[in-house]
C-alpha cells in the first residue's frame, strides 16, 4: 500500500478521496488523484483567483482572439523546474508542449516567443543553465520550423538555481477544434511517439519538492524529439480535417490520464482505457507508469467508432505510431483496464475537482519596509552610468540569443528581433499583421504586486503600440514561490487583481495562461513574484509597422507621455539595481485614463505616417531608450534636457521616445495639444554616432555600441 | 510562351516547403506542386527545389537519410536526362552533397551554434542559369543553419574554381566555409546548392526581395532555353 503523503496527497485530501469512492483507493487510483490534484494540474491554490481574470478561459487547450475570420490562438506556459534540472531538455520539451496546445486547437503554429530569467551571468551555474536553455529552444524550435520571433532575457540573483523558462506559442486557423468528447462508444486514438517511462510524476514534480527517494528515480524531466513533433504537427493538422474526428487533446502533464479524463469530463461522459494497447518504448512498464507517463510528442483524437483507419493511415504516412486505446462510455466513470483486469475505476469529474486551497491572507510586511527605503543618490558622470548599463546583460543586445533561433522561417516575420518593441507577423493573403510581445518585471511586482503587475500589462501594451499594433488580448504565466507561504499567496492574489484591472481598462481579455508555483531557490527563498504577460495585437496595414531606430538626420526627437518623473516614484528602476544593488522605494503607477489616451494617440500618429520611429521607455529609463534608438539606427543625438540622473535614468510609466520628420512637427504638436497629450521636444537626430547633452559631448556611441554588442558574447563565448 | 512548372520536394522534417511554394507560386507566378519523398516516377518539371529544413530531424548527419528516399532516384534520373534546373537550399544543398550531385560537404558551423541572420553574398558568376538576371553585385539573404561550413578537397576546389562553379561567396563568412563559399553549381550548371534562403527574401512585405533575382534568373533561362529548343 502506498503512503498517500509520499505521493503528495494530504490527510484531508485522502479523506476526500475515500468519501468520493466510498472505499479506500487502490494504489493506482491514489496515483491518479495525486497527479490530477497536483497544483500543476489541479490549480488548487489558484483556481478561485484565476476566475477573477476578465475574459476567462475557454476551457480549451489555448485561448484566442480574432482578426477578421482568423482565429489567433496563443498561450504561454512555464517549464521552470525541468529547465533547472536539465536546461537543454527542459526548455526543448517546453516548446514541444506549448506547440501541441496550439495544434490541439486546430491552428498551425506560426510563432514562438520566450521569457527567460536566470541568475547573475557572473555565476557559472547560471551561465550553464542559460546556455542549455537557449540551445534547447534553438534545437527544438528551429527543427519544427516555427520561428522564435520575440522574447526577453533577464538576469537577477532572485532566479539563481530557479530559472524561469516561459514559452509562448501562437497559431492561426479559420476553424477551431475542441477537446470536448461527444457520443458514447467512440474511439480514443493515440497518435505520436511510443510511451516510455520518462516524465512520470512530472506534474507532481512541478508542484512541490519530491520525496527523498527521487534521486534514485528516473528523472522527472522528459526528453524531446523535434522530428516527431514536426511530423505530429503535420499529421494533426491533416487528421483534424477528417469529419469523423470529434475532439482533439494534446498529452501534457499527467499524460494519457489528464488528456482523456479532461476530454470526457467536458463532454459529461466516462471513459475506459485499455493500457495494454498503448504502444510502448520500454519493456515491463506497469499500468500506472503507462497512464502517468509524460513521454513527449503524443496527441489524442476522439474518432467515430469504425472510422479510425483513415486517422491511423495519416499517422503512418508521417512515420508516427497510432492505436485505438479506449472509448467513451455513458457511466461517467474513468476506468482503466490492464490485461483484462480493471485496475482503477473512479468518477471522472472527481479527478478534475481538486480541492480549493484559497485562503485569506494579510498584506506582506516587507512591502511597506521596502517602500520607505530612501532612493540612493548617484553621483557619477552620465557617461560612466551609460557604460555600466550597456555592459550589463540586462540592457546589452540579445543578439547572441536570437541569432541561435530561426526567426525567419515561414516567411511571415515583418519585424525581426531587436528591431522594435514587439514582433509583427504578416497574415498572408491580407494586409494585416499580428503583433506579439512577452514581458515581465520581477522587481516592480516584488515592490508592489498590484501596481507592478498592472505596469507589466501596460508595458506589454506599449510594446505593441510602439510598432503600430492595437492590443487584442493577453496570456499570462504566473511564476511565484510556494503558495503555502502567506507572503507568496498575497503576492499572487494582488498580482491577479492588478492584471485584471489593467486588462479591464484596456478592454482586452486574458484568454488563458499558466500558473507556476514553488519557484524557490535551494535555500528556500522565493523568486521575485514574476507574472509574465504575452500580448497579441493587430496592425491593419503591415507596411506601416514601425521600428525603434532613429532614421533621418535632423528628425525631431520627442518624449511623449509623462515628461518628468515628478514624485520620485522611481523605485524598482534598473539603474538603481545595477549601480547600487538597490531594490526599494515606491514604483511609479499608471494613470489608466491617461495611459489609454496616450496609447491611442501614438497609434493614430503611426497610422497617419507622422512618426519615423517609436520606442517605449522602460528598463534603464529615458536616456537608455534614446541610446537604444541611436544604436539601432546608427545615428547620434543632440539632446536638450536636464542633467539630473533621476530624470535621465529613473523609470516611470506611460512614455515613448519618438521621432518626427521636420515637416510634420507642426501637425504632431497640434494633434498632441488637441488630445491633451504631454510632449517634450528633446532634440534632433545627428548624422554622426555621438551623444550631445546641452551642447556638451557625453559619449561617442561607438564605445557604448561595442559594449552593447559584445557583452553576452564575451560572457558566453570566452572562458571564465 | 511555354509555361514553366516547378515542384518542391517534401521529406519528413522539411520545414521550408511551404515558404518555397509560396515564393514560386504566389510571387513568381509559377505553377508549383509539392512532391512527397516516396514519389518514384518521372519528375516532369522545369524546376525542382530541394527546400530547407531538418529532413529526418538532421539525425546522425544532415541529409544522410533523405539522400536514400525514393524521390532521390527520380532526381538522379532528372539530372542524367538534363530535364531542367535543380536548386537545393540549405538542407536541400546538404542533401545534394550527400547524394554526390554536388561536390563537397556541409559541416558544423565553426561556432557550433545555429546561426540565423541576414548576410551579404557576392555573386561570383553571373553567367549561370541561377544568376544571369541578377542586377546587383551582391545580394542580402537570410541564413538559418547549424551546418553550413562548406568543406571540399583541395583538388575538387581547384576544379570548381577552374570551371567557375563557385556561384556565391559570403562577404563576411558566418560559418567557416572554405573560401567563403555560400553556393556552388554542378559541372553543367544545372544544379545549384546554396545555404542562404532566397525564398525568405522574395516579398516586399518582408522588406527584402533580393531572393527574387535568383528565381527570376531561373525563369529567364528556362524560357530562353525553351525558345531555343522549339
Amino acid at each position: 500500500m502506498l503512503d498517500h503523503k509520499k505521493v503528495g496527497i494530504s490527510d484531508r485530501e485522502y479523506g476526500l478521496i475515500k468519501q468520493i469512492l466510498k472505499r479506500e483507493p487502490n494504489d493506482i487510483e491514489l496515483l491518479l488523484y495525486s497527479a490530477m490534484w497536483s497544483e500543476h494540474c489541479g490549480y488548487k491554490h489558484s483556481k478561485r483567483l484565476l476566475k477573477k481574470l476578465p475574459g476567462g478561459s475557454s476551457g480549451e487547450n489555448a485561448g484566442f482572439v480574432k482578426i477578421e475570420d482568423n482565429f489567433i490562438v496563443f498561450k504561454v506556459e512555464s517549464h521552470n523546474h525541468p529547465s533547472a534540472v536539465e536546461p537543454f531538455q527542459g526548455a526543448a520539451t517546453g516548446i514541444g508542449g506549448i506547440i501541441r496546445d496550439i495544434i490541439a486547437m486546430g491552428a498551425r503554429p506560426i510563432a514562438l516567443a520566450d521569457s527567460l530569467w536566470f541568475g547573475p551571468i557572473e555565476d557559472s551555474q547560471s551561465r550553464h543553465i542559460f546556455e542549455g536553455v537557449v540551445r534547447g529552444i534553438s534545437s527544438y524550435g528551429n527543427s519544427i520550423g516555427v520561428p522564435t520571433v520575440a522574447g526577453e532575457v533577464h538576469f537577477d540573483e532572485s532566479y539563481k538555481t530557479n530559472p524561469l523558462v516561459n514559452v509562448l506559442a501562437l497559431g492561426v486557423c479559420k476553424e477551431l477544434k475542441s477537446a470536448k468528447a461527444k457520443g458514447v462508444g467512440n474511439s480514443f486514438v493515440l497518435v505520436g511517439s511510443k510511451t516510455g517511462r520518462d516524465g512520470i510524476h512530472g506534474a507532481a514534480f512541478a508542484s512541490r519538492e519530491l520525496s527523498d527517494d527521487t534521486d534514485s528515480d528516473r528523472p522527472s524531466v522528459q526528453v524531446g524529439d523535434p522530428f516527431s513533433e514536426k511530423e505530429l504537427i503535420e499529421a494533426t493538422l491533416e487528421i483534424i480535417r477528417l469529419p469523423q474526428v470529434i475532439a482533439v487533446q494534446d498529452l501534457g502533464a499527467a499524460g494519457l490520464l489528464s488528456s482523456t479524463s479532461e476530454m470526457v469530463s467536458k463532454g459529461n461522459l466516462g471513459a475506459v482505457l485499455y493500457l495494454d494497447r498503448v504502444p510502448l518504448r520500454e519493456k515491463d512498464m506497469k499500468p500506472e507508469e503507462i497512464i502517468l507517463s509524460e513521454s513527449q510528442e503524443r496527441m489524442m483524437f476522439l474518432v467515430e467508432k469504425g472510422k479510425e483507419n483513415e486517422v491511423i493511415e495519416i499517422a503512418k504516412k508521417h512515420l508516427l505510431d497510432a492505436s485505438i486505446v479506449g472509448e467513451t462510455t455513458a457511466d461517467k466513470n474513468y476506468k482503466l483496464i490492464w490485461k483484462d483486469e480493471v485496475v482503477a475505476n473512479v468518477p471522472v469529474e472527481s479527478l478534475g475537482e481538486a480541492p480549493d486551497f484559497y485562503r485569506k491572507v494579510e498584506k506582506a510586511d516587507y512591502v511597506e519596509k521596502l517602500k520607505r527605503l530612501k532612493i540612493p543618490k548617484i553621483n557619477k558622470p552620465v557617461s560612466e552610468i551609460l557604460k555600466k548599463l550597456f555592459s550589463s546583460p540586462e540592457i546589452a543586445s540579445k543578439k547572441w540569443v536570437y541569432r541561435q533561433y530561426d526567426h525567419t522561417v515561414q516567411t511571415n516575420t515583418v519585424i525581426l528581433p531587436g528591431e522594435a518593441d514587439s514582433a509583427i507577423m504578416w497574415i498572408k493573403n491580407s494586409k494585416k499583421g499580428i503583433g506579439l510581445t512577452i514581458d515581465g518585471n520581477g522587481r516592480y511586482v516584488y515592490l508592489d504586486p498590484f501596481e507592478g503587475s498592472k505596469n507589466v500589462v501596460f508595458e506589454a501594451a506599449r510594446n505593441l503600440v510602439a510598432t503600430g499594433c492595437k492590443p487584442l488580448g493577453i496570456t499570462d504565466c504566473m511564476n511565484f514561490g510556494n503558495p503555502e507561504k502567506d507572503d507568496v499567496f498575497w503576492q499572487f492574489e494582488q498580482s491577479i487583481l492588478g492584471i485584471s484591472e489593467a486588462c479591464n481598462s484596456l478592454k482586452i481579455p486574458v484568454t488563458g495562461g499558466n500558473v507556476s508555483f514553488y519557484n524557490e531557490s535551494t535555500s528556500g527563498r522565493a523568486i521575485y513574484p514574476t507574472p509574465v504577460i504575452g500580448m497579441v495585437g493587430v496592425i491593419e496595414d503591415v507596411s506601416k509597422a514601425l521600428t525603434m531606430s532613429f532614421k533621418n538626420t535632423a528628425d525631431y526627437v520627442y518624449l511623449v507621455g509623462r515628461t518628468s518623473i515628478r514624485e520620485r516614484n522611481i523605485g524598482g528602476s534598473l539603474y538603481l539595481k545595477l549601480l547600487e544593488n538597490f531594490v526599494g522605494g515606491s514604483i511609479d503607477t499608471v494613470d489608466t485614463e491617461y495611459e489609454l489616451k496616450l496609447q491611442n494617440f501614438i497609434l493614430k500618429m503611426i497610422d497617419s505616417g507622422v512618426l519615423n520611429s517609436a520606442h517605449d521607455v522602460s528598463d534603464g529609463g529615458l536616456l537608455t531608450s534614446i541610446c537604444e534608438c541611436c544604436i539601432s539606427g546608427n545615428k547620434g543625438i543632440d539632446l536638450f534636457f536636464t542633467e539630473n540622473i533621476e530624470e535621465l535614468f529613473g523609470e516611470v510609466q506611460s512614455r515613448f521616445v519618438i521621432t518626427v520628420k521636420p515637416e510634420f512637427t507642426e501637425i504632431f504638436e497640434a494633434m498632441a495639444k488637441k488630445e491633451n497629450i504631454e510632449y517634450l521636444h528633446l532634440g534632433f537626430v545627428r548624422s554622426d554616432f555621438r551623444l550631445f547633452l546641452n551642447d556638451k559631448e557625453i559619449i561617442d556611441f561607438g564605445s557604448i555600441k561595442s559594449l552593447y554588442d559584445s557583452t553576452l558574447n564575451r560572457w558566453m563565448e570566452e572562458e571564465f | 510562351m511555354n509555361s514553366i512548372r516547378a515542384c518542391v520536394i517534401v521529406f519528413p522534417g522539411t520545414n521550408c516547403d511551404r515558404d518555397t511554394h509560396f515564393a514560386l507560386s504566389k510571387i513568381m507566378d509559377i505553377p508549383t506542386d509539392f512532391v512527397w519523398h516516396d514519389f518514384d516516377e518521372v519528375l516532369d518539371y522545369d524546376i525542382v527545389v530541394l527546400p530547407g529544413g531538418f529532413s529526418y530531424g538532421d539525425y546522425i548527419r544532415t541529409g544522410v537519410f533523405a539522400r536514400f528516399s525514393p524521390v532521390m532516384k527520380s532526381v538522379e534520373k532528372y539530372v542524367l536526362e538534363e530535364r531542367g534546373l535543380i536548386i537545393g537550399i540549405c538542407n536541400g544543398f546538404q542533401i545534394l552533397t550527400e547524394a554526390g550531385l554536388l561536390p563537397g560537404a556541409l559541416t558544423r558551423n565553426t561556432s557550433t551554434r545555429f546561426i540565423c541572420d541576414t548576410v551579404e553574398i557576392n555573386v561570383e558568376n553571373f553567367q549561370t542559369p541561377f544568376t544571369r538576371s541578377v542586377t546587383k553585385k551582391n545580394l542580402k539573404l537570410p541564413i538559418a543553419h547549424s551546418d553550413g561550413n562548406y568543406r571540399i578537397s583541395e583538388k575538387e576546389l581547384e576544379k570548381l574554381k577552374a570551371q567557375n562553379r563557385i556561384v556565391f561567396r559570403y562577404v563576411e563568412n558566418p560559418n567557416g566555409s572554405v573560401e567563403d563559399i555560400a553556393g556552388v553549381c554542378s559541372e553543367n550548371f544545372r544544379i545549384l546548392g546554396m545555404m542562404p534562403h532566397p525564398e525568405r527574401a522574395a516579398c516586399s512585405v518582408l522588406r527584402n526581395t533580393d531572393g527574387v533575382e535568383i528565381f527570376k534568373s531561373m525563369v529567364d533561362y528556362l524560357r530562353s532555353e525553351k525558345i531555343a529548343r522549339s
